[in-house]
């Protein structure tokens, strides 16, 4: 379970805070770096993140392995990018300063070079905190902490039960497939798509058919046990908030505000060192 | 007129029948329980335990919909009237399947579930919890996943769960059904134990009578077809013979009493184990019983099928060896029962066989071949994996086709699969059922079907996972009689179970996992008659056992064996009309 | 709003669970190398026709949330939240069948394939290119692309699995027939 969403105990101040308070600031860290594409609050944002892993005591090699999946996403995005609208970033700043003699449709600008600068620095300053949040916050807190910060609790309930069951229904998955490879059934590249996705069915259908089963089996379950008996409900894995919940919260809240004014003054999303 | 209180249920002509069926499945049900009181239902699949359990903690009406006739009362409250969770003030149902009952993420957090949805204050449901794991014993595991626990510690949790709201009436539904022997003896001493300490009556459901009898009933209702046909006693009801007439399985003790012409009277106690109230002359007629049965030695089989050798595997990240140097023969005919306690290497050793593992290291050879140079799907031509769920294995909707996958998927002509699969139909019964949906098969039916699908490939071997879980005595026999019959047409079964019955009827051999070592191999008489091996593999001595000491007969390994060839006999005989 | 059922509850968080471990470990190699075909897409379908648009949108946010949470590639809010709306838009159209009565007919097939294609495009054409506009001001015609791309392609898994999956299950509603046994 630990190992499937990479979750490491530390002692640490940021382990400390409530998986609300963790789930609140790291929404509105996101919302305030997604809504503006301000260079010099981007740049902010991409160093406070990456300092912020020194205080929850998460060290590279941690998430190495992540940060490797993420600069692949990153190099294949900007190449994409650049192949599909090598002019995009004239269009965004309205000035186009060619770097070279060239300019033809792929000559590089200024423009789109600052551009692309920016779209990688929105992608670091969003991901190191989305990383800590991965890292420093125990599943099973979630559930509690939606419901603490206003989500319905059935729906927050929900949550807790995916978690529950995802590796009851992995190992299910497990032995499904291997016993029907033993029959014959094969996924590899030897076959056809269709032969695949097909092959892909004759291990999806058990599973999925037996788990249609066991719904009405856990709901029996929970019902006899008194869920949804109230409009509200309390939780044991509750934690109270802290001094340090409610600063964590107020400085996030702090950045998206910060995020709106930037826009405001800038008038618009971006920062145009350009005119 | 009595207190409420002191009758938490009550039924009288009491009938129910489901929206979506022609017939009703409960007539004319009278039943009380009294507080304190400990009451065993029993009776084979399909007569209507189960909906006697649905209807007492209110999913009927509220959950399945139906027509219910006479009266019901819990807590002395028509059940109609009141409410699901109302009803669930009062009684505390604990499911058959402990995966599905625990729904929270940790220990805590599935005790304090029922608080958590009253919502009782956090310090308050800590509090609670932490007294509440202390009776169960669990309170050393509250931070522990599902994953990380036994089945028997599920099951604690499970109690646990339910006795936090302080109930009148514990409802048990099937309890012993995923235990292993030892840990299914534990949970009748503790449902024992805590009927003592809380004075809430007990309600168990069970169709496995002798395991629940190990701790005093006061007692047991038999239900055959929608209706109680008994409810007295366990010493009366075991002096009957309706047990059988309805399909129950008796106590092998008592079945061996019988066979000894030891004429059972209420007086006797045959309920108590302990067998303190027989009398001299009872002793007398069962010593001379078992020197009457002939002694048939099982026939030595010698023609080695499979051979592993120092066989060593462990899972990624973890240190431990699920299987520490495993060398076995299996020979060609033989009916092998695989028993121990779960994670003691069983299903593993079966994964490493099968190819879905890769031992470390080791040597596997079958008819003479190494293994290891074959494929999964290489392997499954000559050993089949049957596993225990039949719906796991199913993805067709017909019969023909589910049989004729394993043959579409090797590229095999549709004349030769045609041909096989109606061959491998004829041979498990289901050919005249060739053209039928699977959906429209009975648990026992759909298990040969997935017995089918794997016999079509043509191996020599078989291994099937708890063959019989969860079923009642008839489809037990049925299932363990296709087996025997595939068996004597020449295919090597192995089989890995629970289940002691299972293995000291069927097995002819008995291998012993603990730890990830074989700890025995021998007659299943023998093992199961051996203390040391007993008590390191988590097994239960036979009431075979304790008879053949209680009368004075040293060999109890013979005793047993006995036993077993006078079952076969009436079996045969029995078969025989039909 | 109604209140939500416990069996809905249920029925998102085990849709979940089953979207999360087909997401994460059921990935057929497709044709073009290093990538791989969703599978999915084709449960997120069932449950939606099965459950209702509820468990559609929530199963498909939280399954999706989960797998991004545990790769670790950060969270991409546009496709989770693109994942939600194939759920929703599925459970919406597909209420006129009738799978859990034991119907899926030739023509519901038809019926579900073409919803199924519909809420695709407006999922991967619509919703989440517009995202990715809004939120990182990538290039229209890129992101369209891509969109186009998955919605194919998740189509095409659909149509099979998903399809497969409401068939097996209808007919594993018993209903009451003529079966006759054949010598």
């Amino acid at each position: 379970m630990t190992n499937l969403f990479n979750y490491i105990e530390r002692p640490s101040l940021i382990h400390r805070l409530t998986g609300a308070t963790k789930l609140v600031s790291m929404l509105l860290w996101s919302f305030a770096a997604m809504l503006t594409y301000d260079t010099r609050f981007l740049a902010f944002l991409s160093v406070a993140g990456i300092m912020l892993f020194f205080v929850g005591k998460i060290r590279v090699k941690d998430v190495s392995f992540m940060v490797g999946f993420t600069l692949a996403f990153l190099i294949i995005n900007t190449i994409l990018i650049y192949l599909f609208s090598p002019q995009h970033g004239t269009q965004i700043y309205g000035s186009c300063t060619y770097l070279t003699e060239w300019t033809g449709r792929y000559a590089p600008t200024a423009e789109q070079l600052f551009y692309q600068s920016n779209y990688i620095l929105k992608y670091s300053a969003t991901i190191p905190v989305i990383l800590l949040f991965v890292c420093t916050t125990e599943p099973s807190e979630f559930a509690a902490s939606l419901n603490r910060i206003g989500v319905n609790y059935r729906i927050a309930y929900s949550v807790s039960l995916a978690l529950r069951y995802i590796p009851d229904v992995q190992q299910q998955y497990y032995e499904i497939s291997k016993a029907s490879q033993a029959r014959g059934v094969e996924m590899s590249k030897k076959a056809s798509l269709t032969k695949r996705l097909k092959a892909a069915s004759n291990i999806l259908i058990p599973l999925i058919l037996s788990s249609m089963g066991r719904i009405e089996t856990i709901a029996n379950a929970m019902e006899l046990r008194g869920f949804g008996k109230l409009k509200k409900r309390t939780w044991y894995m509750a934690r109270k908030f802290r001094l340090q919940d409610y600063f964590s919260m107020l400085i996030s809240a702090l950045l998206l505000a910060a995020a709106l004014c930037l826009n405001h003054l800038n008038n618009g999303r971006f920062y145009n060192p350009f005119t | 007129m009595k207190d409420n209180k002191d009758i938490p249920v009550e039924f009288s002509h009491f009938g129910f029948k489901y929206t979506a069926q022609q017939d009703p499945t409960l007539y004319d049900i009278d039943l009380c329980v009294r507080k304190g009181e400990k009451i065993l239902i029993a009776g084979p699949s399909g007569c209507g335990k189960s909906t006697v359990v649905s209807c007492i903690n209110g999913l009927i009406p509220f959950s399945y919909k139906g027509e219910m006739s006479g009266s019901l009362k819990v807590a002395g409250k028509e059940t109609s009237g009141l409410g699901l969770f109302e009803i669930s003030q009062t009684v505390g149902t604990v499911l058959q399947d402990t995966d599905a009952q625990f729904v929270g993420m940790t220990v805590a957090e599935d005790i304090a579930f029922a608080l958590e949805n009253s919502c009782v204050i956090q310090d308050e449901m800590k509090k609670k919890v932490l007294h509440i794991a202390g009776l169960v014993n669990v309170q050393d595991h509250l931070h522990f996943a599902p994953g990380e626990l036994s089945g028997g510690q599920k099951q604690r949790v499970s109690v646990a769960g339910v006795m936090v709201d302080d109930v009148d009436v514990l409802l048990f539904d099937e309890p012993l059904a995923n235990l292993d022997p030892a840990t299914g003896r534990e949970a009748i001493e503790l449902i024992d134990e805590l009927q003592k300490k809380t004075g809430a009556a007990v309600i168990i459901v069970e169709h496995r009578l002798e395991d629940v009898l190990w701790r005093h009933v006061d007692r047991v209702v038999l239900m055959s077809r929608g209706r109680i046909i008994s409810d007295t006693d366990a010493d009366t009801l075991l002096c009957s013979d309706l047990l059988l007439k309805a399909g129950v399985r008796e106590p092998l003790y008592v079945r061996a009493l019988k066979f000894a012409g030891v004429s059972l009277t209420p007086e006797k106690k045959p309920a108590d184990h302990e067998l303190g109230c027989l009398d001299e002359n009872d002793r007398e007629l069962v010593r001379k019983w078992f020197c009457s049965v002939k002694n048939e030695a099982p026939p030595k089989r010698t023609k080695p099928l499979l051979e592993v050798k120092d066989l060593v595997f462990s899972y990624e990240k973890r240190n431990k060896r699920a299987l520490d140097g495993i060398s076995v023969t299996i020979n060609e005919g033989e009916m092998t029962a695989i028993v121990g306690t779960n994670g003691a290497g069983k299903s593993t050793f079966s994964k490493v066989v099968c190819g879905f593992e890769t031992g470390q290291s080791g040597a596997l050879s079958f008819d003479g071949r190494d293994l290891s140079a074959l494929s999964m799907k290489e392997r499954a031509e000559h050993i089949g994996y049957v596993m225990q769920d039949p719906n796991h294995m199913i993805s067709q909707t017909m019969i023909f086709d589910e049989v004729a996958l394993g043959l579409r998927n090797r590229g095999a002509g549709e004349e030769e699969i045609k041909k096989r699969v109606e061959d491998v139909l004829k041979v498990c019964g289901l050919y005249r059922m060739r053209n039928w949906p699977i959906s429209a098969l009975s648990y026992g039916q759909k298990k040969r079907v997935t017995i089918a699908a794997i016999l079509v490939l043509k191996p020599k071997m078989l291994i099937l996972d708890e063959p019989t879980a969860g079923q009642d005595y008839r489809h037990y026999t049925e299932i363990m009689e296709f087996l025997t019959d595939l068996r004597s047409q020449g295919i090597t079964i192995i089989m890995i179970t629970h289940d002691m019955h299972l293995m000291i009827e069927y097995a002819e051999r008995a291998i012993v996992f603990s730890d990830g070592r074989i700890i025995a191999d021998d007659d299943p008489a023998a093992v199961i008659t051996d203390r040391d091996i007993i008590k390191t593999a988590s097994l239960r001595e036979t009431s075979l056992y304790r008879l053949s000491e209680s009368c004075g007969i040293d060999d109890g390994t013979a005793f047993v064996r006995r036993f077993i060839a006078c079952e076969k006999e009436e079996r045969r005989s029995d078969d025989k009309p039909l | 709003m109604k209140k939500l059922s416990v069996k809905t509850i249920v029925a998102i968080g085990i849709g979940a669970a089953l979207f999360f471990v087909l997401g994460r470990f059921v990935a057929i190699p497709s044709p073009v190398p290093n990538t791989n075909i969703t599978t999915q897409y084709g449960l997120l379908a069932f449950i939606a026709a099965v459950f209702g648009p509820i468990a559609g949108v929530l199963a498909g946010l939280i399954g999706h949330f989960f797998i991004d949470f545990s790769y670790g590639w950060g969270i991409w809010w546009s496709w989770v939240i693109a994942s939600g709306v194939f759920g929703l838009a599925m459970g919406i159209i597909a209420r006129k069948l009738r799978i859990s009565e034991g119907e899926f007919s030739g023509k519901d097939i038809a019926f579900f394939n073409i919803e199924q294609f519909a809420a695709h495009l407006i999922s991967w054409v619509v919703v989440a290119p517009v995202l990715d506009i809004l939120i990182y001001s990538e290039p229209a015609n890129k992101v369209f692309i891509q969109g186009l791309i998955s919605a194919i392609s998740n189509s095409i898994t659909t149509a099979i699995i998903g399809t497969l999956l409401c068939l097996a299950y209808a007919k594993a509603i018993p209903k009451k027939g003529s079966l006759k046994e054949e010598d």
